[in-house]
């Protein structure tokens, strides 16, 4: 190949070099902020899940053997109030795929409708069907005012 | 031209291709395509604002859909266009472009209907493309005129109650279509409900079809050349071919149009004015968006000569008439020479133009 169209080749690939660059460049400048705009929900909710701490005000009324649902952050949990006094405070996410679970007090279990999981209501254990792991437990502190739910 | 055009297959032994090509006529396409000329004159410029229309439109779906992600009609409207703005990550400059861009679109949809107008571009065989051209313009106006009242503040509050008055004009039947629209006797959340519905769905689907309708018909018809180009004898007329030519300065024509809406989007965010009180007067200095202005001062002025109803119907009489010339220009302007008829046909034009211009200018002047 003669120099001269050698150098030719050279210049023709540091072109197209720099315009592909500048494609790129110019594609991320338009496609950041149409990705944060999408992601803001999600970033909030982080935000959200950073709480360490729910206080259920006047929930120290809840009658024994009921349950009372609230959202520790954005996730679901449940707050049981047991016949022999117990207070327990557990997630209320099926470790299965995810549905809402229920306490049934009568037959004195956590229930997942979904699928037919079974979680026992003071330890938040496993105990039958399909969920792979237990309900995460918080820590809970009744005073007079209210329940106080914290990360254990 | 080249005289070596004459398309044989290309022999390409690409397994990949020839099954995608036997099952989609690839190669009858790219044929087409190689066949296709744009014409070059000194008037070409004019071409490239249909293809900046079409790409502004793109940018309104785009947008618009990424709007729909958190707007939420009704009753919560304001408060939703208020996060939109406020709160979620860059919701301002996506909120600023669809309505930047919405404004780019109406001004080059009329840069390109008038640039047909004075090219004589609606004579046999393309008088369909003018109509839907129309039609397409007669929707995109709706589109504005809806879209404004979607963020429920001050401005499209009263731009939506006083916009609702000129069907309401109309004799007899005019007040039940502007109730209608209105969904009751007030601008409220019906109002907004129902004004979403059309923006984003009975709006789109009239508008697509057609605007897919026009396209082909720029397909199969080609550019036309204004008449005295297409005056002179073959040898003499220049043309690009569409592909890759004529494509390749269409798609930079919109980098630097993608390019103008994010400068005026980011520099001039478009602001979000307080919520719609009905209780609350009208601000000052209050006027009706750009491409609304003349019809308004048109209206106003004619009211001052003929106060009253009567002077309502009157300029919608003159109206609809100015508009039915308008639409019917092809089927009076017909000939292929220049003569008496396109003269007049000219002329005409001039007129609407001249008249535009001067009514927004005064309506300006007005509201200063």
């Amino acid at each position: 190949m003669p120099p001269e169209e050698e150098s030719d080749l050279k210049t023709r690939r540091a072109f197209l070099a720099a315009a592909g660059a500048a494609g790129l460049l110019y594609t991320a400048a338009l496609a950041y902020p149409i990705y944060r705009y999408l992601a803001s929900p999600n970033e909030m909710a982080m935000n959200a899940t950073a709480v360490t701490e729910v206080t259920l005000k006047d929930a120290q009324k809840l009658p024994a053997g009921s349950v009372l649902m609230f959202k520790f952050g954005t996730a679901p949990a449940m707050l049981i109030h047991h016949v022999d006094e117990r207070w327990i405070a557990l997630t209320a996410v099926c470790t299965h795929l995810g549905c809402t679970v229920q306490y049934e007090p009568q037959a004195d279990r956590i229930h997942c409708a979904c699928h037919g999981g079974v979680y026992n209501p003071y330890t938040g254990a496993n105990v039958s069907g399909p969920p792979p792991k237990p309900l995460k437990t918080f820590k809970v502190a009744v005073n007079e005012t209210g329940v106080e739910v914290s990360r254990a | 031209m080249s005289t070596n055009t004459i398309s044989k297959p290309v022999a390409k032994a690409n397994p990949l291709y020839d099954w995608v090509d036997e099952r989609l006529g690839v190669s009858e396409m790219m044929a087409f395509a190689r066949h296709k000329t744009v014409p070059v004159h000194a008037q070409s410029f004019w071409y490239y604002w249909g293809g900046i229309s079409l790409f502004l439109f793109l940018v309104q779906c785009f947008t618009g859909v990424l709007l729909l992600v958190y707007y939420r009609p009704g009753a919560e409207a304001y408060e939703s266009v208020r996060q939109i703005t406020f709160v979620m990550h860059f919701g301002w400059l996506i909120r600023s472009a669809h309505a930047w861009s919405a404004n780019l679109m109406i001004f080059s949809v009329l840069v390109h209907m008038f640039s047909v107008y004075f090219m004589k571009a609606y004579r046999k065989p393309r008088e369909f493309g003018w109509l839907s051209g129309m039609a397409l313009l007669g929707i995109a106006s709706v589109f504005g005129f809806s879209g404004y009242l979607l963020p429920m503040d001050e401005l499209s509050y009263f731009a939506t109650k006083v916009g609702l008055e000129i069907p309401s004009a109309i004799p007899w039947i005019g007040p039940a279509i502007a109730t209608m629209l209105r969904g009751g006797p007030e601008v409220g959340e019906f109002t907004v409900q129902r004004f979403f519905a059309l923006h984003v769905v009975v709006l789109p689907a009239l508008f697509i079809p057609l605007l897919a309708f026009h396209l082909w018909l720029v397909q199969r018809h080609g550019n036309a050349a204004p008449p005295s180009i297409e005056a002179l004898p073959a040898s003499q007329r220049k043309s690009m071919p569409f592909f890759p030519n004529f494509i390749r300065k269409d798609l930079a024509m919109w980098l630097i149009s993608l390019n103008v809406l994010a400068l005026l989007a980011s520099v001039f965010p478009w602001a979000l004015g307080k919520q719609a009180d009905s209780l609350v007067p009208a601000p000052a200095g209050i006027h009706p968006e750009w491409y609304f202005m003349s019809p308004f001062e048109m209206l106003k002025l004619l009211g001052n000569i003929l106060p009253g109803e009567a002077g309502e119907i009157a300029g919608l009489l003159l109206f609809t008439l100015g508009i039915a010339l308008w639409i019917l220009i092809p089927f009076y302007d017909t000939a292929k020479e220049s003569g008496q008829r396109a003269r007049a046909a000219h002329y005409f034009g001039l007129l609407a133009v001249v008249l535009l211009l001067s009514t927004t200018v005064i309506g300006y002047w007005a509201t200063r």
